[in-house]
């Protein structure tokens, strides 16, 4: 900071914010942090769009793209420019405000989610009681977006994948708020960073082991949830061209895409805090290091290698995987995740209960 | 405490004019649009008011469950949205009705307030450490938990009932049977024959 700005400029600065109000000093500083993270999640969707086409193009036996840039890694921003400066075609017979807001209202929740998404031990946005609901009630709003699109276009096409997309999102909601319960029971908290703290202490104590069906529930549902390959029916090019996005064009689209890849990340952050303790390292068990060895302490970048492997997962998952038949994705979740969720659930409270396994010290 | 009070009637104030527009809004989907966000603004007001599992749960089941589910049956519906106000003038007077037995209840509910029938002075600050959730899990599932479970039973028994008086079974219905789908393996579709090649030249060829 000092090598950075002048002597003057700091002092200016200093001065400037004692003689702020504390309420203006804590707005201005969230505001701050909230930009702060709002930008690495942007800049982060138009990476995770170059991963993907890395990731599949290996996959397939291609190389992918290579030629903006070093490497290719110019191609997001190519892509950007591109969409922006395309132009945004509105129907003539579509409901015009919903159609504009529509894209706004999927990529709004998947981002705001972050605000209680612990980064690091000391640093989270807003530290709320609720941090758990919250996430669940904000990714419950994104199916708005979905649906007013659908709705809006005035299209066959569009409101088919509208509602391809609502049933599905509703459906695999409960299993993913079900398998959240199974958290919150182990956690103890509704608290992100509380469930956090309390898979501390090392690879053993994470989470995953003691829920290992709930984790699958989870992880799976989020694919669901998110749209995407081999769940992602509410696009179907093969049969219904583009789902719901099928009219939408330039900075549109954009918003669209940017919801989808920020909703990944979001399901991925999610499920790396939930069971796979966060930011807590994977070595923290490894005693033989030492105390406070750099490897053992909890860190952004352990969170952050999670994240990546789990977004690798989404690209695999679609890589590998034909699209579900409509009625078997129902089937899956209402007929298999649901019961498999619930059954565990009252497995965890008859052990915590009967004091024995992971829980034993949960029944106090 | 102003910023509070700014707050509050800026919320207070888009919430009047959600609700207001569900009633005024001649598109039903603009109508099911407002009154989405009367609900979020009706728990801003309730994060004021510290009851933030109240909240995020009004946006959770509502917001995010019972208004997808209206907003899909609205969207089917094929309304003729220049008929759709033929029913203001049928109605108006059971309308007026209504709404003036509201006016005079929550009239009754200030007033009592204002002989100091209640407390009504702000809220009880809380403590330090304490969670909403966790006070209201508490009294929920000792102090209340029979009216608990009656309503959940009671919950139970209204979605049985809507499917059974909606399920009726026609004859020469055909369904899939999944379960057999499931468990088809190769061997049960496809027969692998080993046979000699035609020609006695053919192995080298692909």
């Amino acid at each position: 900071m000092k090598a950075l700005l002048p002597d003057f400029v700091l002092n200016i600065w200093m001065s400037v914010w004692g003689w702020l109000p504390p309420l203006m000093q804590y707005l201005v500083e969230t505001t701050f942090w909230i930009l702060v993270v709002m930008i690495t999640v942007i800049l982060a969707v138009a990476f995770t769009t170059y991963f993907e086409r890395k990731v599949i193009g290996y996959m397939q036996g291609r190389i992918g793209p290579n030629r903006v840039g070093p490497l290719g890694l110019g191609q997001p921003f190519a892509d950007v420019i591109k969409l922006l400066i395309k132009e945004v075609i509105v129907p003539g017979k579509s409901n015009r405000f919903l159609f504009i807001i529509a894209p706004l209202l999927t990529l709004i929740p998947a981002l705001a989610t972050w605000a209680v998404i612990p980064l690091t031990d000391t640093f989270v946005i807003a530290d709320i009681n609720a941090g758990l609901l919250y996430v669940l009630s904000l990714t419950s709003v994104g199916v708005y977006g979905v649906i007013l699109a659908g709705w809006a276009t005035n299209s066959k096409y569009a409101l088919l994948g509208a509602m391809r997309s609502a049933a599905q999102i509703v459906a695999y909601e409960i299993a993913m708020g079900f398998a959240l319960v199974g958290v919150l029971m182990a956690g103890g908290s509704l608290n992100l960073g509380v469930i956090t703290e309390a898979q501390s202490g090392g690879f053993s104590s994470w989470f995953v082991w003691p829920l290992l069906p709930l984790f699958f529930v989870y992880l799976i549902s989020g694919v669901a949830e998110t749209n995407r390959a081999p769940f992602d029916v509410a696009e179907g090019e093969s049969e219904i061209v583009a789902g719901f996005h099928v009219e939408y064009s330039g900075v549109a689209f954009a918003l669209f895409f940017l919801g989808e890849y920020a909703n990944i990340i979001l399901i991925s952050a999610l499920t790396s805090i939930l069971f796979l303790g966060g930011y807590n390292s994977f070595f923290e068990g490894w005693t033989f290091l030492g105390e406070g060895h750099f490897l053992r302490e909890p860190a952004l970048l352990w969170l952050i290698i999670k994240i990546c492997f789990f977004i690798f997962v989404f690209f695999w998952l679609r890589a590998t995987f034909p699209r579900y038949r409509y009625d078997q994705i129902m089937r899956l979740g209402w007929k298999v995740f649901i019961p498999v969720t619930i059954v565990w659930i009252v497995v965890e409270g008859v052990m915590a209960w009967m004091q024995v396994g992971p829980w034993r010290n949960l029944a106090g | 405490m102003l910023f509070h009070a700014i707050l509050f009637y800026t919320f207070a104030a888009i919430l009047v004019g959600a609700a207001l527009g569900v009633i005024f809004s001649r598109n039903p989907v603009h109508g099911v649009m407002f009154l989405v966000l009367a609900f979020f603004q009706s728990a801003m007001l309730w994060l004021l008011a510290e009851a933030e599992f109240l909240a995020i749960v009004l946006v959770l089941v509502y917001v995010g469950a019972v208004m997808v589910l209206f907003l899909f049956v609205v969207m089917m519906l094929d309304i003729n949205i220049e008929r759709a106000g033929d029913g203001y003038t049928r109605y108006w007077q059971l309308g007026i009705g209504i709404a003036g037995l509201m006016v005079f209840e929550l009239i009754q509910i200030v007033l009592m307030r204002g002989r100091g029938a209640d407390s009504g002075n702000g809220f009880a600050a809380t403590p330090e450490g304490y969670s909403n959730t966790e006070a209201l899990g508490a009294v929920l599932y000792t102090e209340h938990v029979y009216a608990f479970e009656i309503a959940a039973v009671i919950l139970l028994l209204a979605i049985i009932a809507a499917i059974t008086l909606t399920m009726r079974k026609r004859p020469g219905l055909k369904q899939q049977d999944i379960s057999a789908q499931v468990a088809v393996r190769a061997a049960d579709r496809i027969r692998v024959v080993k046979m000699d090649s035609e020609r006695p030249d053919a192995g080298s060829e692909s």
